[in-house]
């Protein structure tokens, strides 16, 4: 029930970014003022803003930055990650201590502080965030991956690939890595729904997408304020930050307990 | 003796962690396009100009002995001086610390008073109603932004019923009480998330606490459910608890610094922005390494506390990320 409730509510979420990057209902890069501030009509679902913009249009716009920022930094974090806590493993004792410790010293940097730093680099923007947020995830599941990866490296299995003549490396390619697959998936959920609630708070403060970039969280910066005139512009991206995450996470929860494998001596 | 071996081994494993967070840190700040000096002077200065102050800054030097050098006086407290206010960064890190600190405290103090009640209360309701309104209510708290609980939080107690500031800052001369007001919506904007959070784990940590048997003993010698619950249960679930505290301090670190645009409070983090936004070299260094150092250190104690309250843990408990 969950499962499918998660999964559309996520996919109309999804459906409307990709859409957004090609077409928005009405445009979203010019300022009609005869149109400013107008209340919700058949024209325009959801009103308009201070430049007369589609606010419907702006979300969906929004929601191509603020989810594709998310998945990409989700990406960067499980592949660049994983790998990383595997071959930790896969090496052991120096090898995984390394990994283990500069984990330690990435976790201490939230994302928002990687993007201040890269912003002075570089100037501010969406790749930018991306990165910074991609960094932060690493360590997270290098530290997950090689949490979950050490004891199959001692199962029988394990050993069985060893006799067979099978290096470290490929066990864990061949043996290990499909074992972790569900925890890291699951893990991913849940980060991808940090990363657009990071992406939203760097949007948000300046760090992450520029005009004309819309993002939600740069929307919510703009329509600060307008609150006391306006403030459903300050609602409806808020509503669809908070919708994405909560499926997210949702559909995260739901996999967790779908992937879990000692749910199926229950049934 | 094994207590001092573990005490010194977590000191060392902090220091090696603190020195190699500032190794970042200062290999951040020297690949960053621009050289200090040619931005200090301008862009009309003369080779000579920028070669003495390149010289006067210690730049002409090794990458290691600048880093020794940088790590030496970050421990004394000297973090340079920023370019645009012209006063040592130490004296802003801490005029802002002023504010930004008392805003971490009351927000954990907030969070956890929340949280305590509702996961003990979940945790003793398990899969009850009860128990499916807090973990719904925890959800949803997860999943709001901050910021725009910040902004929600002005439109309604500030804009339309106009009992709280909107943002700023009176400082702490003007008072206790007016400091904290200024503080209040800010704090619970921040506190949300973590609460929800928390209410998770105070809620699994307690149920799971209370399927032991220490717990079904201590009732079968006559404890009242209740005392049960807080004698024992309760007791046994302080360990995870302080960790998740520890690890999500990031975040309220990161939050803090969102936060304090939202409410234009004059805290460590609007004064990391004005240093991205002026290129003040010496101010982003500084307030990144104080709000490193203090994530890193909070997580080691928090950790320590943990250890010390439940001597069988050993392995690490795997990351719980959130926003």
């Amino acid at each position: 029930m969950r499962l499918w409730w998660s999964a559309l509510v996520l996919a109309v979420l999804l459906i409307g970014a990709l859409v957004a990057a090609f077409w928005t209902p009405h445009a979203i890069d010019g300022v009609a003022i005869a149109n400013r501030f107008a209340s919700p009509s058949r024209q325009f679902p959801l009103g308009t803003d201070q430049y007369g913009r589609d606010t419907l249009s702006m979300l969906m716009a929004g929601g191509a930055t603020s989810l594709g920022v998310a998945a990409a930094a989700t990406i960067i974090g499980v592949g660049a990650g994983s790998v990383l806590g595997l071959m930790g493993v896969a090496f052991g004792g120096l090898g995984d201590g390394a990994v283990m410790r500069i984990s330690d010293v990435v976790f201490a940097f939230p994302a928002l502080i990687v993007a201040a730093l890269l912003a002075t680099a570089f100037g501010p923007g969406s790749i930018n965030a991306v990165i910074a947020i991609g960094i932060f995830n690493i360590p997270v599941f290098a530290r997950l991956s090689a949490a979950s990866a050490r004891r199959y490296f001692q199962l029988e299995f394990a050993d069985a690939a060893r006799l067979a003549g099978k290096s470290e490396v490929r066990i864990a390619a061949e043996h290990v890595a499909p074992n972790i697959a569900p925890i890291i998936a699951t893990q991913a959920a849940t980060q991808f729904a940090v990363a657009i609630l990071a992406e939203a708070g760097l949007s948000y403060v300046g760090l992450g997408a520029q005009p004309p970039q819309v993002s939600w969280g740069r929307m919510l910066a703009e329509s600060q304020t307008l609150v006391p005139i306006a403030p459903q512009l300050a609602i409806w991206p808020g509503i669809a930050i908070t919708i994405s995450v909560f499926a997210v996470t949702a559909f995260g929860e739901t996999l967790r307990v779908r992937l879990d494998p000692r749910r199926t001596f229950e049934a | 003796m094994w207590r001092l071996k573990a005490f010194l081994k977590r000191v060392g494993v902090l220091a090696a962690t603190l020195i190699g967070a500032s190794l970042l840190i200062f290999l951040a700040m020297n690949v960053l396009p621009g050289d200090p000096a040619e931005v200090l002077l301008g862009m009309n200065a003369s080779p000579e100009a920028i070669a003495s102050l390149r010289a006067e800054m210690g730049l002409d030097r090794s990458l290691p002995l600048q880093f020794a050098d940088f790590v030496g006086r970050a421990l004394v407290g000297d973090f340079g001086v920023s370019a645009t206010y012209g006063v040592p960064v130490i004296d802003l890190l801490a005029e802002r610390a002023s504010v930004s600190v008392p805003l971490a405290v009351l927000s954990v103090v907030l969070s956890v008073m929340f949280a305590l009640p509702a996961g003990l209360y979940a945790a003793t309701r398990r899969g009850r109603p009860a128990d499916r309104a807090v973990e719904i209510g925890a959800q949803v708290g997860l999943s709001i932004p901050n910021v725009w609980l910040g902004l929600m939080l002005v439109f309604v107690f500030a804009v339309t019923l106009k009992i709280a500031p909107a943002g700023g800052f009176p400082g702490w001369g003007a008072g206790v009480l007016p400091a904290l007001g200024a503080l209040l919506l800010p704090a619970v904007s921040l506190a949300a998330p973590q609460a929800a959070i928390l209410t998770r784990i105070v809620r699994a940590a307690v149920a799971e606490a209370m399927d032991e048997d220490y717990v079904a003993l201590a009732r079968a010698k006559g404890l009242s459910h209740a005392q049960a619950v807080r004698r024992h249960a309760l007791a046994n679930a302080w360990s995870p608890i302080v960790t998740i505290i520890g690890l999500q301090f990031g975040f309220l670190v990161a939050g803090a610094i969102v936060i304090e645009t939202v409410f234009s409070l004059p805290g460590l983090g609007r004064l990391l922005f004005q240093g991205v936004a002026q290129r003040d070299l010496a101010v982003v260094q500084g307030v990144v390494l104080v709000l490193v150092a203090t994530v890193i250190v909070v997580n080691s104690l928090c950790d320590a506390v943990a250890d010390w309250r439940d001597p069988r843990r050993r392995a690490a408990i795997p990351p719980l990320a959130s926003p």
